[in-house]
């Protein structure tokens, strides 16, 4: 972290605030001087919760893991975008120099019903979880596996399986959808089993099942406005959600549970 | 992996797909409806005659349903995915931005843009189709004077006026919502996609310009 003084920014942050899950919460207000424009955003709310720990011994509840854009921890609604303004960037990879000095930063939880905020900005994602147990895996027998090669893959569906597994399951397509909707992250589940050999035999099943898991946890109905696939952090493509939307029909055609 | 027996209209996937499925054949009706309306530029009698052959079919009172039904299916499960989109987030955000590079004004003010065509249609249907009763004597037959009722409905610039909103709305609507369908139905490939969404827009454009064309015709026939 270079920089001298004059380089750093002061901010006026609004972050919310909840003490559990029951608690109503609100939105607050801090102020917060010496911010280097190179700190990550989540560098620059370890600041906030140092200064506040001296100043009232509490800090900010937030999720975080990685901290190199891969595991999806990081779930922040920054100025009213899910991982805050920059296409494909994961709030550990947002950089303070994205913002100018004396800007306000309203920074908020994922908001769905099927997330619930368990304190500030954690939310419980849970229900991702519950919606992959459903059928986002391969059923496979023990004993010994054959030869890779003798499964043929073609060089197209692999990269599209491959970028369909990009999906790091972080939720933003949720949270910037404004039905809450979770298609995109169930499609891209979906597509990446359902365009692999191996995946492809349960596809039907598998479909008929994480979607109506999905419907059951709460999530909302999609509207085909695509802010999801705007705002994800991998590009994850909705086409992947008309292959579910094909692979569903398909299912609901000729299923025979 | 079990997938449990319930009807497939419950389903996320099931009800945007009959959103889909009957908005195609609503925007298969107002390409009709426009295609036919288009017989009022050739004169008054064309258009009787039009109307007249259409009414008098046994028949029209069967696609009369159908097109009721398929009005009424696409406005329940509207209403049904607002009120469940709006409980899937019972606390909204202190504050929402979109990126500019998703949604756009017409996907989303669907809600909005619909409901404003369905209260023009309501209103449409008492002024025009149940509205002022002429009747004209061609080649001999009998029918309806509907070109007149039109003309007159159309003196009044409150009522042009209306219609022109109306049908904006309504090309702001289907531009979102034609290419849409295709995406519920499954149909997105690099390919084609760019194509569809074109489609689109221009079909929102042909809808709000056609339909506009013909109170602001009437309009100024009227003036005479
Ligand atoms: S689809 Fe994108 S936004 Fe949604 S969970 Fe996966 S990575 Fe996150
Ligand atoms: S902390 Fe892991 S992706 Fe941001």
């Amino acid at each position: 972290m270079g920089g001298n003084n004059s380089d750093t920014m002061s901010l006026n942050l609004k972050v919310w605030r909840q003490k559990n899950n029951k608690d109503k919460g609100s939105m607050i207000d801090y102020k917060l001087d010496g911010v280097s424009p190179d700190m990550s955003f989540l560098e620059m709310m370890d600041t906030l919760n140092n200064k506040l720990i001296k100043e009232q011994g509490d800090s900010i509840a937030f999720d975080h893991d990685c901290r190199e854009g891969i595991c999806g921890m990081c779930s922040m609604m920054i100025n009213g975008q899910a991982h805050g303004p920059e296409a494909e960037t994961t709030t550990c990879q947002l950089h303070m120099r994205k913002f100018k000095d004396g800007d306000t930063i309203v920074v908020e939880p994922w908001r769905a019903k099927a997330f619930p905020v368990l304190k500030d900005l954690m939310v419980d994602r849970g229900a991702f979880d519950n919606i992959m147990a459903a059928g986002g895996f391969v059923n496979v027998n023990t004993g010994n596996p054959q030869d890779a090669n003798s499964i043929l893959i073609g060089q197209e569906n692999a990269e599209l399986a491959m970028d369909a597994a990009a999906c790091i399951g972080c939720g933003a397509c949720v949270a910037s959808c404004k039905n809450a909707s979770a298609m995109l992250f169930v499609s891209a589940k979906i597509s990446q089993l359902a365009l692999l050999p191996q995946g492809e035999v349960e596809s039907l099943a598998r479909t008929q099942a994480m979607v109506a898991k999905m419907d059951e946890l709460g999530f909302g109905n999609c509207t085909n406005e695509a802010e999801c696939e705007a705002q994800c952090p991998k590009g994850i493509k909705i086409e992947n959600i008309a292959r579910m939307n094909r692979e569903w029909f398909k299912g609901a055609l000729t299923s025979r549970k | 992996m079990s997938s449990k027996g319930s009807c497939s209209l419950h389903s996320s996937i099931g009800k945007k797909q009959v959103m889909g499925v009957s908005g195609l054949l609503l925007c298969g009706f107002l390409l009709t409806h426009m295609l036919g309306n288009f017989t009022m530029f050739i004169g008054a009698d064309a258009f009787n005659k039009y109307s007249h052959t259409l009414t008098s079919n046994p028949l029209i009172y069967l696609a009369e349903a159908g097109l009721a039904a398929l009005f009424l299916c696409h406005i329940f499960m509207a209403i049904k995915l607002i009120l469940e989109n709006k409980a899937a987030r019972p606390v909204s955000y202190h504050m929402r931005e979109t990126s500019g590079r998703g949604s756009t004004f017409a996907s989303s003010t669907m809600p909005y843009t619909g409901s404003i065509a369905l209260i023009f249609l309501i209103i449409h249907i008492l002024g025009l189709k149940f509205g002022t009763q002429y009747t004209i004597i061609i080649n001999g037959v009998e029918m309806r004077d509907i070109y007149k009722t039109t003309i007159e409905y159309f003196r009044d610039s409150l009522h042009v006026l209306g219609y022109i909103v109306a049908v904006v709305s309504l090309g702001i609507h289907v531009s979102h919502g034609f290419w849409s369908a295709f995406q519920s139905l499954g149909f997105n490939h690099p390919k084609y996609i760019g194509k569809i969404q074109l489609l689109s827009k221009l079909f929102g454009i042909v809808v709000a310009v056609g339909f506009s064309s013909f109170p602001i015709f009437c309009y100024l026939q009227g003036g005479k």
